[in-house]
């Protein structure tokens, strides 16, 4: 880097530090959320209650349309031949069988591929949506075992699938990194994450747990994971006339159109993607090859490209979550107070994505501890792109961390829920902000009380039943609110009094079309079924993720800036014979389908008066939220206390989850219902996580081995007990709605709770996931 | 040669190649029958054969010459639900709702299992005919359709609301 670039970095460093600082030192009033969202106070209307989906009955019905069955005139099916090393080059490829194959319109590889730029990768820009940054099929070069090297085009999936099996491929071998102890030892590096660096340090940590009175220090694994959602990654792909339009499974569709516009040299506007229904995501439902790879062949053929990968297809292209290795060290005094806490450790990412797996992230807001040390090191190896899934960096950091604090409790004698209690902090321990909304000490109570946790027996390996060992364990999860620059909605009100919602987001199971009509109608005093809420097309407005459970939150402070609008836009319409004439926007609200002054309710006119006597069938707003400085000025996280039983065989060491119970402390629950099922299905794929998801990787070839669900193993029905949750709902002052996100927390702490329960069934301490029965022999 | 899908006559394919799920999404464009795996591994395409519960990703069309079809949506449809359909959007038996057609496929046909006394590798009587249609019963029965949302305790619920009395 040239001295340059390092005094401008350093200048920008510093003018983001001020800012920071200037954002933390603001009065609350200057920042969005600083005025509560009135919507907080209303309790009567839509918003908390347990709605059934709207769209339920078109998916119970398999009416619900997905990215894979939009059919298409001419269109063709694709098939995609991936490398079987790591790296070097392909010496040949020899594609003439496949072309000659009955029903082939196209075998594609970097010979004839069209130019493309690479695509932008993902937090390197405002709408960057790639999953890495390598060029996609432009030359000879082979970066991960796994990498596509052909596409082949035809008439029927079973004649590209045949086609496909005809190529033959010679290579010449390259050295390829792709063992993590070996990189390890050859060193590593700090990782950073969104621009800053994953270290932190309060004091003298190492000194302060040498002089510790009890301390604990062990070393935590967690192994690679991919999503698997059921929908297999797929898209249906056309080009008309100048406009790519793809039919896709997506969680970002505004960002994919944009960074598919910079691949193929178009305009933004040029790209349409719509995405109405995604059988789950996860994390994964970003932009990998196959996007781009079935657009350049559509463009090639002249033809629409349907292209499904299959489930081995999906671990070979879409990446997973990566390897940790983490210590975590605690030393605290007698009373349990912490005086050191460590959490530090190496993980894997690749030369070309900016995802090391932060496992850190839940430490930095967790305790009270007096000294403090967090690092995240990483090595890159030559694989599959890595990237988020699931709470990146919470789902794993918990597992260490909460267990680290049992391990801590017993060698203190002390209860593991008092022990977190007693280093509850005031306000954030690295960030010194005053956390916006915590209530972890109460969902810990309520939790303890419903599971009957003061039935445990501490002393490990005391009770059992028959053959099965039983224990009790509990954790602490958590999550930040996040909200993402970006948002914008419209609302346009017609003269029926109806109102449409207009706004770039995605349906991937959250029940967001549902949750949003409820809070839109509460917003603008309608009922829910004037309200027509339209998402899942990177034509409307916003540029919002589904991801980092951020959402909710850009959502609804976008229908507030929206909404807003609307009332200026009405006001101004309103003309001087209305109720209204001569009021100012900041005191009239949303009331009984129209608008009245908030402390004047009785001088209210409806939206259908205000629009007739204006003479208009429609009144259309767009507007923008204001930047989300709120998470530089408050901590702002969601928390859970999750208590866990289990079952051990004395025999097998068959683990089984018997009870499981999430206490959350999430801000506003929306709808109790879909709030429900998002919170247990997290849970469940921690369940997953804490006994059986394990992508294993050949560490000499660097090939996903177990690519398939019957080999990549998830929980099934009979995994799963009946998982008990419960909520303090108590909203956040500073959230649109009081709410927060839910869709990630769920994952945290429950690998944790599982392994503590473990531990206090059979006094064996498992510290490498999946806790598998082998390890329990 | 043809096969009858949800009632109607449907021609068996040229290709011997294409799996009966297949011919239902690309040929027939009855998308509601799901491929999450297309290897048997996770129950997406469940459809009812005469009555039984079959994975279509692994079936050839052409072995169903002369057989009765059901797919999810011959079961029912919004405004016309089936039963457990209703009860699925009641207690919020899914949440995506890619695994969800496979799901309402297999139970109605699993309750079926269950009332003519086949065993499971949790019942615990295997001489007598009549099965406890328990938690477990249908937690084991159902574990062939994976859910990755994680849908399972709404999905036990509404067969336990609907399906429970059919079984016994
Ligand atoms: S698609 Fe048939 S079992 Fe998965
Ligand atoms: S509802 Fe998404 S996989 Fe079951």
């Amino acid at each position: 880097m040239s001295i340059l670039e390092n005094a401008k970095q350093t200048a920008q460093g510093l003018f983001q530090a001020g800012m920071a600082k200037a954002i933390a030192m603001a009065p609350d009033s200057w920042i969005p959320g600083g005025e509560p969202d009135p919507l907080i106070r209303e309790r009567h209307g839509h918003v908390g209650r347990p709605v059934s989906r709207i769209d339920g009955p078109l998916k119970v019905s398999g009416k619900a349309p997905f990215a894979a069955e939009f059919p298409m005139e001419g269109m063709v099916y694709a098939a995609l031949a991936y490398s079987t090393i790591a790296k070097g080059r392909l010496s040949s490829l020899d594609t003439a069988d496949a072309e000659a194959a009955p029903g082939v319109v196209l075998v594609m590889t970097f010979r004839n591929a069209p130019r493309m730029q690479p695509p932008p990768l993902f937090l390197s820009g405002a709408k960057a949506a790639g999953g890495d940054k390598l060029p996609v099929m432009q030359d000879d070069r082979i970066h991960w075992n796994g990498q596509p090297i052909a596409l082949v085009l035809a008439e029927t999936q079973e004649q590209a699938d045949h086609a496909k099996s005809l190529i033959r491929v010679g290579y010449e071998v390259e050295h390829a990194d792709i063992a993590f102890a070996e990189a390890r030892d050859r060193g590593t590096d700090t990782a950073e994450f969104m621009g800053q660096p994953l270290h932190d340090e309060i004091g003298d940590a190492e000194k302060a747990l040498q002089d510790a009175a009890f301390k604990i220090d062990a070393t935590y694994t967690t192994p690679r994971h991919n999503h698997n959602p059921i929908e297999l990654h797929g898209l249906t792909v056309a080009w008309q006339g100048d406009t790519l339009r793809m039919h896709d499974a997506q969680q970002l569709v505004a960002h994919t159109a944009w960074s598919m516009a910079q691949v193929f040299g178009l305009d933004e506007k040029q790209v349409v993607v719509t995405s109405p229904f995604v059988g789950g995501g996860f994390g994964s439902k970003s932009m990998w090859q196959h996007h781009i790879l079935a657009a350049a062949g559509a463009k090639l053929a002249g033809r629409p490209v349907r292209i499904v990968l299959s489930r081995e297809g999906v671990f070979r292209l879409v990446g997973g979550r990566s390897p940790t290795e983490q210590r975590v060290a605690l030393g605290a005094d007698q009373e349990g107070k912490l005086t050191a806490l460590i959490h530090t450790g190496v993980t894997v990412k690749t030369p070309h994505n900016a995802m090391p797996e932060p496992f850190i992230l839940p430490t930095r807001s967790a305790y009270a501890a007096e000294n403090v040390l967090l690092d995240v090191q990483k090595v890159e190896l030559d694989m599959l792109g890595n990237t988020f899934m699931r709470a990146p960096g919470e789902a794993v950091g918990t597992f260490a961390l909460e267990c680290a604090m049992d391990e801590l409790a017993e060698k203190l004698g002390m209860d593991p829920i008092e022990l977190r209690v007693r280093n509850e902090p005031e306000k954030d321990p690295i960030s010194g902000l005053p956390f916006s909304s915590r209530h972890i000490v109460e969902a810990y109570r309520a939790g303890a009380e419903r599971f009957g946790w003061s039935r445990r027996n501490p002393k490990p390996r005391s009770v059992s039943d028959g053959e099965w060992l039983i224990g009790m364990g509990c954790a602490t999860g958590t999550y930040p609110y996040y909200r993402m620059p970006g948002g914008a909605a419209r609302i346009t009100l017609t003269r029926e009094g109806k109102a449409i919602v207009d706004i770039a987001v995605h349906e991937m199971g959250m029940g967001t079309s549902t949750v949003q009509t409820q809070v839109t109608a509460d917003r603008l005093g309608l009922p829910m079924d004037a309200i027509t809420f339209n998402y899942g097309d990177s034509t409307l407005p916003g540029v919002i993720m589904a991801g980092g459970s951020q959402q909710t939150a850009a959502i609804g402070a976008s229908v507030i800036a929206a909404h807003n609008a609307l009332i200026e836009e009405l006001l101004r319409i309103a003309g001087n014979d209305s109720p209204l004439a001569g009021l100012k926007a900041k005191d009239v609200g949303s009331r009984n389908g129209g608008l009245c002054k908030l402390d004047e309710p009785e001088r209210h006119e409806t939206y259908q008066s205000l629009l007739a006597r204006a003479q208009r069938d429609k009144v259309t707003v767009e507007a923008q939220p204001p930047q989300p400085l709120e998470t530089m000025h408050w901590s702002m996280h969601s928390h859970s206390a999750m208590f866990c039983e289990v079952k051990v065989n004395k025999v097998t060491g068959e683990p089984r989850v018997t009870r499981f119970l999430g206490s959350f402390d999430c801000g506003r629950i929306l709808n109790p219902k879909t709030a429900t099922s998002q919170f247990r299905g997290g849970i469940i794929m921690g369940l997953g996580l804490a006994l059986m998801e394990d992508t294993q990787f050949d560490e000499r070839k660097g090939r996903v081995m177990n690519p398939s669900l019957a080999e990549y193993h998830v929980p099934v029905h009979m995994d799963v007990p009946e998982i008990d949750v419960i909520w303090t709902d108590i909203p956040d002052p500073h959230a649109p709605m009081g709410a927060h996100g839910i869709g990630e927390i769920g994952i945290t702490g429950t690998g944790a709770a599982v392994a503590n329960a473990i531990y206090n069934a059979t006094g064996k301490r498992v510290r490498d996931l999946p806790i598998t029965l082998d390890k329990l022999l | 040669m043809s096969i009858s899908v949800n009632g109607n006559a449907v021609q068996v394919p040229d290709d011997p190649r294409v799996s009966l799920l297949d011919l239902l999404r690309d040929g027939l464009h009855l998308h509601g029958t799901k491929k999450g795996c297309n290897q048997g591994a996770c129950g997406a395409c469940t459809v009812l054969v005469d009555g039984e519960r079959m994975l279509s990703c692994l079936s050839l069309a052409v072995q169903f010459d002369g057989r009765s079809i059901t797919t999810i949506e011959g079961l029912g449809e919004p405004g016309a639900l089936h039963p457990l359909q209703q009860a699925f959007v009641e207690h919020d038996g899914f949440q995506c709702g890619y695994c969800t057609p496979g799901q309402i496929c297999s139970a109605v046909a699993m309750v079926e299992e269950v009332r003519r006394g086949v065993p499971s590798h949790v019942t615990s009587d295997l001489n007598s005919n009549v099965i406890d249609f328990s938690h477990d019963e249908m937690r084991e029965r159902m574990s062939g359709n994976l859910c990755r949302c994680g849908a399972y305790n709404g999905i036990i619920d509404a067969i336990n609301e609907t399906l429970k009395e059919a079984a016994e």
